[in-house]
């Protein structure tokens, strides 16, 4: 069994990252919200956190604090332009948002530049990253029963009725978009602290898709489902290795036949619904 | 209870005004009839009253609130609840998530059996709470719309054509749920085509058209009035 883990302890700790970061991703989806800045917020906190773990010997969970907060900080920023736009056109600006946060981190000498930053910590182990997954998988559960997450249901529904109904639509966007930056930022800290090493290119649309693609595999308004649609999204890659160059068409192959054959994703497979 | 008061109420959407000076009063526990031709500025009116079109001048006011101005969830959470022209459920939530989600403003979430109380009230017929709201026939989803509006405990509940598409029987059944919700105090104003319904459930009837209110009076007295008649039927 140990030698089972120390084989596989990096694939292990990479689907509870990417697990985070789809439950990242499906705080906002659950409002409606088609943002995808969460690579861009991860890429912000993985910055945050290991230049100060490097820089000022941030402890990790300080290191966390710190990027969770810096990304949450730049999803309230972005956020307050982003107000108005729905659907494809805001996906479009959050993307864009994510190849600018990109480009400075390329450009940016205390990134380390497009070289990457290295010397960070290896701290996150696989107690840390899914006591994070556990702890914020219980907050989601707990939170869905109360009426704050019959606001954002309400929400991505019908945002004139949501407002008939007195639910503060500008505020259910503008929280869940927060919530979401914060908890893709523990993940991108995480990721920082397992690797040792960072680049910009670890939080471009690459990984932002792989996040999209593990929602809506799960199901885009599930925790369980956006965590069983990571777990998918990492291991498969590894199981179709043999395909060498074709293996990235497993991805779009499963996509097809998730949109195909269960549009709810995984969660609605199980969900009783008239 | 609050009585609901609109003063010289103006709607304009660029050269184009929709109301104009328009008066209404809503008192507790009366029912208030709006009616006029396609286009005559209704529905307008109703969303000036809630907050979805802005008023370009007049005021709007729930007892000593003004209304006029504010966000559309700050004018539901002082107490004006509604009902739209086509049905507007959270489709994809179950029936008591509809319920629950129109007590939002309320400090307490409504349990199982407020939630029935409610869907008794209005007639909705369903009693699988865990039923998709859009899986319900057209009928059944209308009445949860208004069992939705009255989960709020409003203080004015503003309903936009509530009997479209309800056979005579479905309506006579609308219509007592409506005399029986103005008699626990809520002022109602009504939105309808259906002139049986209004007759029967309305103490006043104003009349809309072209944005300008032409008469207003009881049922009996709209229905003589020659320039509701001109304005249905032509001179």
């Amino acid at each position: 069994m140990l030698g089972w883990y120390a084989a596989h302890s990096k694939l292990i700790d990479q689907i509870g990252i990417n697990a985070l970061l789809a439950l990242s991703l499906s705080i906002g989806l659950r409002a409606g919200q088609l943002a995808l800045a969460q690579a861009a917020f991860m890429g912000i906190a993985a910055y945050v956190g290991s230049i100060g773990a490097v820089e000022a010997h941030l402890s990790l969970p300080l290191a966390m604090f710190a990027g969770a907060f810096a990304a949450a900080s730049v999803a309230a920023l972005l956020a307050l332009p982003l107000g108005r736009l729905r659907g494809v056109f805001l996906a479009i600006a959050t993307i864009g948002f994510g190849e600018i946060a990109r480009i400075v981190e390329i450009n940016a000498s205390v990134t380390g530049g497009a070289e990457g930053y290295s010397n960070i910590p290896n701290d996150a182990n696989t107690a840390w990253i899914y006591g994070t997954l556990v702890v914020a998988g219980l907050a989601l559960v707990a939170f869905a029963r109360t009426k704050g997450a019959l606001a954002i249901a309400a929400t991505r529904e019908d945002e004139n009725a949501a407002r008939g109904v007195g639910i503060d639509v500008a505020r259910v966007r503008f929280g869940t978009l927060v919530a979401g930056g914060a908890l893709a930022g523990c993940a991108g800290v995480l990721y920082a602290h397992a690797n040792f090493f960072i680049a910009p290119s670890d939080f471009g649309f690459g990984r932002m898709e792989q996040i999209l693609v593990a929602c809506v595999i799960g199901g885009v308004t599930s925790s369980l489902g956006a965590v069983i649609g990571a777990a998918v999204m990492t291991v498969l890659p590894e199981l179709v290795r043999f395909l060498a160059d074709y293996r990235e068409v497993s991805t779009g192959a499963i996509l097809l036949g998730i949109v195909l054959f269960a549009p709810d994703g995984i969660a609605g497979l199980w969900r009783r619904r008239v | 209870m609050s009585a609901l008061a609109v003063r010289r109420v103006t709607v304009r959407y660029g050269g184009v005004t929709a109301l104009e000076d328009v008066d209404v009063d809503v008192a507790p526990g009366s029912v208030v009839g709006l009616i006029g031709p396609n286009g005559a500025g209704k529905t307008t009116l109703l969303n000036a009253m809630t907050g979805v079109a802005r008023t370009s001048s007049g005021t709007i006011a729930l007892g000593s609130t003004r209304l006029d101005g504010r966000a559309a969830h700050s004018i539901a959470r002082a107490g004006v609840a509604r009902t739209y022209q086509n049905v507007r459920l959270f489709t994809n939530l179950d029936v008591a998530e509809n319920v629950r989600a129109g007590a939002y403003r309320l400090p307490h979430a409504l349990g199982d059996l407020a939630v029935i109380a409610l869907l008794e009230r209005t007639g909705v017929t369903e009693r699988d709470l865990r039923r998709r709201a859009g899986a319900l026939s057209y009928g059944e989803q209308r009445r949860l719309e208004m069992a939705r509006a009255l989960a709020s405990q409003p203080a004015i509940l503003l309903l936009d054509e509530p009997a479209a598409g309800m056979n005579p029987l479905e309506t006579h059944s609308l219509g007592e749920t409506i005399a029986s919700v103005a008699r626990a105090g809520v002022g109602i104003l009504l939105i309808e085509h259906d002139m049986s319904l209004v007759a029967a459930v309305c103490d006043t009837v104003v009349v809309l058209n072209f944005g300008r209110v032409i008469a207003r009076g009881t049922p009996r007295e709209i229905a003589h009035d020659p320039a509701v008649i001109e304005a249905y039927l032509g001179s």
